[in-house]
C-alpha cells in the first residue's frame, strides 16, 4: 500500500456499501476519518508504511451504518462513490463523504488481511 | 630576586588539632598558650620525612633466603632514589650546622644583592651625567635648550623606572620558594651586563678621550634608561604576562580522602606552579578532618589481623649469586600473597554487610541530630530582635551589644550544636569561642539562622576555620623533575604536608580548532504537523 511516485498503486479492495442515517438534520455514517495529504503521516497507528498520506478509518460507531455494512477500523479507503480518496486533503475527503444530496456511499477500501487472503487463496490452489 | 627559605618562623604541627577539644575555657586558654609559644620560637624547622627504604622488602627477604649471604642479596640504599627529595638532603645537613641562621642569611644575601644592583642601575645614567662636569669643566661644551629638554626627560624615565622597578621586584613576598627564581635571575644577569657593557664603552670612548660633546654624552645616557626600561617591559612579559594564558589543566588530589580539583595554569615553573596550588587548595578543598579516616583504618586493620601466613617448608636453595637469590626469594613472595588472596576469598566476609548498616545507622543519627540542631537555632533566633534608633532613646534599659546578645542565646543551642559536631566528627575544629564569635557575626549582620548553620553543616574550605588551621604550613614540594624546570605534560609531583599530601598531575590543553556557522535569521521557519481526525 505503499506509494512509489510514478507507479500506479494497486491493493486489493473490498466494496463496502454504507446507507446514510438521517439523525435530526444531519446525515451520518457512522465512522471517524483520519490521514490526507495535509496531515502528518507518522502518526497515523493503522498504516503499515509511515509515509502513507492516504485516509484511513479511525473509529467506528458500534451499531451505526458503517458497522452494519462491515467496515473495519484500520481500512484504507480507496475511493467514494469513484472519487480518488489517496490523493486527497482531509477536508476535502470529509466533503466527499458528507455530501448532503446522497444517501449512499459506496467505498473501496483495503486492508492487510485482503492481501493475505488473496496470497493464502493462490497458493492453496495447485497449478492446474 | 627572591630566594627566600622555604618555610615561615611558625613551627607547629596541625597535628595538635587532632587531640579533643572541650568547649570551655581550656580551649581559650591552650590557644592563647599555643600562640605565644609559636611566636616566641621564630626558628626554622623543616621537618624531613623519614626516609622510607624503596627495597626495604628484599633486605628482609635476603636475610631468610641466608644468613651468610646478606651482605650480597640486600639492595644497598643510596641518596639517590628515584623519589628524589631537590633540597632535603642538602637541607638537612645544613640544618645541623646552622639551623635557623643559615636560611636568614641567605635571604638576606639576595635581597641586599638586588639593592646593590637596583642602586647601581639607578645611579649609573646619573654618573654619565654628573661625571664630565666633575673631570673636565673647562673643556665641555655648554649645554643648550634641546640637551636640557633630555634632562627632563631622563629625570622623567627615571622616576618610572624607579616605581617599575619597586612594583615588580621589591614588593614583598608572598611565599618562600625551595629554588632561585630563574627569570629573576637571569634577568638581573642581563641587567648587569648591560649596565657593565655600556660603562665599558663610557669608559673608553668617553672618559678617555674626554669628550667635549656634551650634548651627545647625554643622548647616552637617555639612551641607557631608555634600554632599562625596555628591559623592565621585557620583565613584566617574562614574569607576570607569560603565565596567564591557561596552557596546561592541573588535576590535585588529596592522599588521604581522594578529594580532587582541576585547575588551569599557564607556563610556570613547578615551584611556582605548587605555590600556585596551594593558594588554591586553601579556597577550595574542604578542611582536612582525620577523624573521617579512622573508620577506613580499622577496617583494613580487620582484614590484615584475619590471616596469618607461616612458611611450612623449612629449608631454601643455596644462593651463590644475587640473580638466582632474588628470584627464589621474589618467588616466595609472590606465592605468600597469592596464598592470603586465595585464603581471603574463600573465607565469608561479611565485612561488607556490616559497612552497609553502619553507615545508614550513621546517617539516620546524624540527619536526626541535625533536624534538633536546626529547630534549636531557629527559636534561639527570635528571641533577638534588633532595635531601632528611636526605640533605643526610648526604652534604655537591658540594651546588649553584638557580643552580649550572643552570649545570651547561645546556651540555648550550645547542646544541640555540640552534639552534632561530635556526631559528624567535626568538634575540633570549632571552639566555644569561635562559635560565639561567629553567632555575634551572623547577629550584627541581620543573617539568618540558616547562614548561622551552613559554616557547622557542611565542612567548608581551610580558610574558613580560625587562624591556627591554616596558618602558614610547612610544605615539602617531592618532584623527579628540576623543580625550576616548567611544567610539561605528564609532569607529577607531590606537595606533602604533615598530615597528608597532594598529588598533582598535569596535562597539556589541546589545541582548539573551532569554525564558524552562519545561522540567518530569516531561516527559522516551522511548520504544523496536525492528525485530526473527523467523524462523519
Amino acid at each position: 500500500m505503499s506509494f512509489v511516485p510514478g507507479q500506479p498503486v494497486t491493493a486489493v479492495v473490498e466494496r463496502v456499501e454504507i446507507q446514510k442515517l438521517r439523525q435530526g438534520e444531519n446525515l451520518i455514517l457512522g465512522f471517524s476519518i483520519g490521514g490526507g495529504i495535509d496531515q502528518d503521516p507518522g502518526q497515523n497507528p493503522f498504516s503499515e508504511d509511515k509515509s502513507d498520506k492516504g485516509i484511513y478509518v479511525t473509529r467506528i460507531s458500534p451499531k451505526g451504518p458503517a458497522d452494519l455494512a462491515g467496515l473495519k477500523m484500520g481500512d484504507k479507503i480507496m475511493q467514494v462513490n469513484g472519487w480518488d480518496m489517496t490523493m486527497v486533503t482531509h477536508d476535502q475527503a470529509r466533503k466527499k463523504l458528507t455530501k448532503k444530496r446522497e444517501d449512499v456511499v459506496r467505498l473501496l477500501v483495503t486492508r492487510k488481511s485482503l492481501e493475505e487472503a488473496v496470497k493464502h487463496s493462490k497458493c492453496s490452489y495447485p497449478k492446474h | 630576586m627572591d630566594t627566600e627559605s622555604t618555610y615561615s618562623g611558625y613551627s607547629y604541627y596541625s597535628g595538635r588539632s587532632r587531640g579533643s577539644h572541650r568547649h570551655g575555657e581550656r580551649s581559650r586558654d591552650r590557644h592563647k598558650s599555643r600562640s605565644k609559644d609559636s611566636r616566641s620560637e621564630k626558628s626554622v624547622t623543616i621537618n624531613t620525612p623519614p626516609a622510607e627504604p624503596l627495597l626495604g622488602d628484599t633486605a628482609v627477604r635476603g636475610e631468610q633466603v641466608q644468613d651468610d649471604n646478606w651482605g650480597e642479596t640486600t639492595t644497598a640504599i643510596t641518596g639517590t632514589s628515584e623519589h628524589s627529595l631537590s633540597q632535603e638532603d642538602i637541607v638537612r645537613i645544613t640544618k645541623d650546622l646552622e639551623d635557623s641562621v643559615g636560611l636568614d642569611c641567605r635571604r638576606y644575601f639576595t635581597r641586599t644583592l638586588a639593592i646593590i644592583l637596583g642602586l647601581l642601575v639607578f645611579l649609573t645614567p646619573l654618573a654619565f651625567l654628573v661625571l664630565p662636569h666633575i673631570l673636565w669643566p673647562d673643556k665641555l661644551q655648554s649645554c643648550g635648550t634641546a640637551c636640557e629638554g633630555l634632562f627632563i626627560s631622563v629625570a622623567f624615565k627615571l622616576l618610572i623606572l624607579l616605581l617599575a622597578v619597586w612594583a615588580l621586584f621589591f614588593r614583598p613576598a608572598r611565599a618562600g620558594l625551595p629554588r632561585v627564581y630563574v627569570f629573576r635571575a637571569l634577568l638581573a644577569v642581563l641587567v648587569l651586563l648591560f649596565v657593565i657593557s655600556y660603562w665599558l664603552f663610557y669608559g673608553v670612548r668617553i672618559l678617555d678621550s674626554q669628550d667635549e660633546n656634551y650634548q651627545g654624552i647625554v643622548q647616552y645616557a637617555v639612551s641607557l634608561v631608555d634600554a632599562l626600561l625596555f628591559i623592565h617591559y621585557l620583565a613584566i612579559v617574562l614574569l607576570e604576562l607569560r603565565q596567564l594564558q591557561p596552557c596546561y589543566s592541573v588535576c590535585v588530589t588529596r592522599s588521604t580522602d581522594g578529594e580532587t580539583r582541576h585547575y588551569n595554569l599557564g607556563q610556570l615553573s613547578i615551584q611556582r606552579a605548587a605555590l600556585a596550588i596551594i593558594e588554591h587548595y586553601y579556597c577550595d578543598f574542604p578542611v582536612h578532618n582525620p577523624a573521617l579516616l579512622s573508620a577506613s583504618k580499622s577496617r583494613s586493620a580487620k582484614h590484615l589481623a584475619g590471616l596469618k601466613v607461616y612458611n611450612v617448608d623449612g629449608e631454601f636453595p643455596a644462593a651463590p649469586a644475587e640473580g638466582p637469590g632474588n628470584n627464589a626469594a621474589a618467588g616466595i613472595a609472590h606465592s605468600q600473597s597469592r596464598a592470603m588472596i586465595a585464603a581471603a576469598a574463600r573465607r565469608r566476609d561479611t565485612s561488607h554487610n556490616e559497612l552497609y548498616y553502619e553507615e545508614a545507622e550513621h546517617e539516620r543519627r546524624v540527619r536526626k541530630r541535625r533536624a534538633r540542631l536546626v529547630v534549636a537555632v531557629e527559636e534561639a533566633f527570635t528571641h533577638i530582635k534588633r532595635m531601632q534608633e528611636e526605640e533605643q532613646k526610648k526604652a534604655p534599659g537591658d540594651v546588649m551589644d553584638p557580643r552580649e546578645a550572643a552570649q545570651a542565646i547561645f546556651p540555648s543551642m550550645a547542646r544541640a550544636l555540640q552534639k552534632y559536631l561530635r556526631t559528624t566528627k567535626q568538634q575540633h575544629c570549632h571552639s566555644m569561642e569561635s562559635i560565639q564569635q561567629h553567632l555575634a557575626f551572623c547577629i550584627t549582620n541581620n543573617m539568618t539562622p540558616k547562614a548561622f548553620l551552613e559554616s557547622y553543616l557542611t565542612p567548608g574550605p581551610t580558610v574558613q576555620y580560625s587562624r591556627d588551621f591554616w596558618r602558614a604550613r610547612q610544605w615539602t614540594l617531592i618532584s623527579e623533575a628540576s623543580v625550576t624546570s616548567g611544567l610539561k605534560d605528564g609532569t607529577i609531583f607531590l606537595l606533602k604536608c604533615v598530615d597528608f599530601s597532594l598529588v598533582v598531575t598535569s596535562k597539556k590543553i589541546p589545541y582548539i580548532q573551532m569554525s564558524e556557522e552562519y545561522i540567518d535569521p530569516k531561516s527559522h521557519k516551522f511548520v504544523l504537523r496536525l492528525q485530526s481526525e473527523t467523524s462523519v
